[in-house]
């Protein structure tokens, strides 16, 4: 019973924003400590050098690219079967955080992928899943955008992101596939040779950074959607008039 | 059931029959872009061979969408979408006939045609033959997977761009496994197992599309 | 007459992009009743019409057909439910005939030509059966989608102003289809902004919005 309560928009809003804060200070806090890791603790790696320390920051941030698509992938599911608004709206919330992650793990692919195959880009099997789960991303808020019915907008969105989800793993078994025909075994960047204890641990500390980060920006989204499709209720006009 | 299946796809055919130019804009799109190709790089026939099966399947998905984009949208604009979705049978079914239509209609002359354009490609015989093949198993699928973006983009502004976006991506496991398949027959190594994971796909297709493009059409129509 | 009401509506609601345009309402219709809904422009007479339909879900609120909720009998709501809406849902690339033909095909009916021919000559189409629906003014497109209407054999008819673009006499056709319907045992519900006149029978009226 405890938990419809909170399904309710207007047990949520408030909540939300008393959680945000902490969530973005834990954010703050597992960002500072696993950077101090990465830079600090962790031992230069003795094939590649310095550079390979961007993993500390890819490795997590493609991680969470896919995280939040499943993650999305539950709301959407919980929303399409039980009709809870809210759902749609943490799904909805997500997505732009999700895209984020996953252009920062192409991005420091990239960079990474410079110094060590001599080349911006490869197509590289897990760089081009990525790619292929950026547009997946891109997709989803294309069709969020434009449509203005947001009872429609939500479940369309929602559809659209369990038919991806469904897709996801076909998606990465068919580029692994083309990939491990078209060239031989490629320096993966998740397959360190040595993976040293210390490395392990700046990744695990980011990658709670990420979900703390992720979490507090998705409940912030996910207040001013609900402010804004609830604006004709009593609650939220009351909650308008005091933050103004 | 079975009936009411025929009777869409006899309809969306007599329908297109009627229309023959709109029809035929998608095939001739389908030519025009592969035979940009060569222009675009050259007539090399050893380079040509070797993207032929690329570019033929990649001019098949974009062909296959631009004909997608019109699925749904003239029967929600004269209002006849909403009488098939009234009709005394499931919308899935609707859904599973309205993509074979689809496919009848622009897949097979896909196939009739690839052939032509794979020997502008200097591809040999058997490499023709498993082109043919892999366009028939895998076209379906893109009338499945296309129906599902056609339901969900039904009346948008830009409708016809965004169901490319939203499509696209999920053709990539068709595309690799249907250019591979002629790929594999080109160096040799066969195309066998290209052709049965691009089987499956389209078992799992026929399985899951037609529900999610029924779900897809009564969030559209609403 | 005390029969059983075959349609119920339960305190149904129905929201517009965030604001809501009627709720709480309610009715029941038995054989041989007609409803008509009123209400101003936008005022959601349509969107009551497609809850009834089964084409929307509404906001909240039920609506029974034989006693079950609508989703559960889709199917036996589609063969005795018939639908003419705003749009008349007849392609414009088939003649008259052709139309009523596609629609029972789809409908899983067998269709009488000569009855279809009677129909579509009762309607005053009798010199436009061989021409495509394009060329057709749009109250003869009208007229061709409540042929379709009066050939689905349907017990309950749910239109949406079916009166509009027609002419007097068209008018006067449509009004007479009706009204031989319900009085025969069937249901109508509709929505129209000009006078009814159905001789001998006093729809029910629910209001929307107000």
């Amino acid at each position: 019973m405890n938990l419809y309560r909170y399904a309710s928009p207007a047990t949520f809003y408030p909540l939300a924003g008393r959680l945000v804060p902490w969530f973005a200070l834990l954010a703050a806090a597992f960002t500072a400590a696993g950077l101090y890791i990465s830079f600090f603790v962790a031992p230069t790696d003795f094939q590649q050098g310095e550079g390979y320390r961007i993993i500390f920051i890819h490795v997590p941030a493609a991680w969470m690219s896919m995280f939040i698509y499943i993650v999305m992938a539950f709301w959407s599911a919980i929303g399409l079967a039980w009709n809870t608004r809210l759902s749609f709206v943490m799904a909805r919330a997500l997505a732009p955080t999700g895209a984020m992650f996953t252009f920062l793990a192409l991005w420091t692919g990239a960079l990474w992928g410079k110094p060590m195959w001599g080349a911006w880009w490869v197509w590289d099997a897990r760089l081009t899943s990525e790619l292929i789960l950026l547009f997946l991303y891109v997709g989803y808020m294309a069709l969020q955008a434009a449509i203005d019915d947001p009872r429609r907008a939500d479940r369309a969105g929602a559809l659209l992101n369990l038919v991806g989800v469904i897709n996801v793993p076909i998606i990465y078994f068919s580029v692994k596939w083309w990939n491990t025909l078209h060239q031989g075994a490629s320096v993966s960047l998740t397959r360190a040779p040595s993976m040293a204890q210390t490395m392990l641990w700046g990744m695990l500390v980011m990658a709670i950074a990420a979900w703390m980060y992720t979490i507090a920006v998705a409940l912030a989204r996910a207040r001013t959607l609900i402010l804004e499709r609830e604006r004709q209720t009593e609650w939220a006009r009351a909650v308008i008039k005091e933050e103004a | 059931m079975l009936r009411f299946l025929t009777a869409v796809i006899r309809r969306d055919i007599l329908l297109a029959a009627r229309r023959r130019g709109d029809w035929l804009t998608a095939q001739f799109f389908f030519v025009m872009v592969t035979s940009l190709f060569p222009l675009g790089i050259g007539p090399e026939p050893a380079m040509l061979r070797t993207i032929g099966p690329g570019v033929v399947w990649v001019a098949a998905l974009l062909a296959c969408l631009l004909s997608l984009g019109r699925l749904y949208a003239d029967d929600h604009r004269d209002g006849s979408l909403e009488q098939l979705l009234l009709a005394p049978y499931s919308n899935a079914l609707l859904a599973l006939g309205k993509a074979i239509a689809h496919w009848i209609i622009n897949g097979i002359p896909l196939l009739l045609i690839a052939p032509v354009l794979g020997i502008q490609f200097g591809l040999p015989a058997d490499a023709l033959a498993v082109l043919v093949l892999s366009l028939a198993i895998g076209t379906p699928v893109l009338s499945l997977l296309g129906g599902i973006g056609a339901a969900l983009t039904l009346g948008l502004r830009g409708g016809g761009v965004l169901i490319t976006l939203l499509i696209l991506p999920l053709y990539v496991p068709v595309l690799i496994f249907g250019a591979g398949a002629v790929d594999g027959t080109l160096a040799g190594t066969g195309a066998e197992a290209h052709l049965s994971l691009l089987g499956a796909v389209l078992v799992m297709a026929v399985l899951v599309a037609p529900w999610i493009s029924a779900l897809a059409l009564r969030v559209s129509v609403e | 007459m005390s029969h059983p009401p075959l349609l119920s509506a339960q305190d149904v609601a129905c929201e517009r992009s965030e604001h809501t345009l009627f709720q709480g309402l309610g009715f029941e219709l038995g054989a041989g009743e007609a409803l008509l809904v009123r209400g101003g422009n936008g005022r959601g007479k349509t969107s009551l019409l497609r809850i009834l339909c089964g084409l929307s879900q509404p906001a909240s609120g039920t609506v029974h057909w034989r006693g079950a909720p609508l989703a559960r009998v889709h199917e036996q709501y589609g063969r005795e439910m018939a639908y003419v809406g705003h749009v008349n849902g007849i392609k414009d690339d088939l003649t008259p005939l052709e139309n009523l033909r596609l629609a029972a095909d789809l409908g899983g009916r067998a269709l009488d030509e000569d009855a279809a021919v009677a129909a579509l000559e009762g309607l005053g189409l009798g010199r436009c059966l061989d021409l495509p629906a394009r060329v057709l003014s749009f109250g003869q497109r009208r007229r061709v989608a409540l042929a379709g209407l009066v050939m689905a054999g349907a017990l309950l008819w749910i239109l949406d102003e079916p009166l509009t673009g027609l002419d007097v006499h068209g008018v006067a056709l449509v009004e007479g289809l009706i009204r031989d319907h319900v009085l025969a045992g069937g249901m109508a519900i509709l929505t129209t902004h000009q006078p009814l006149s159905l001789d001998g029978l006093t729809p029910k009226s629910v209001s929307v919005g107000d």
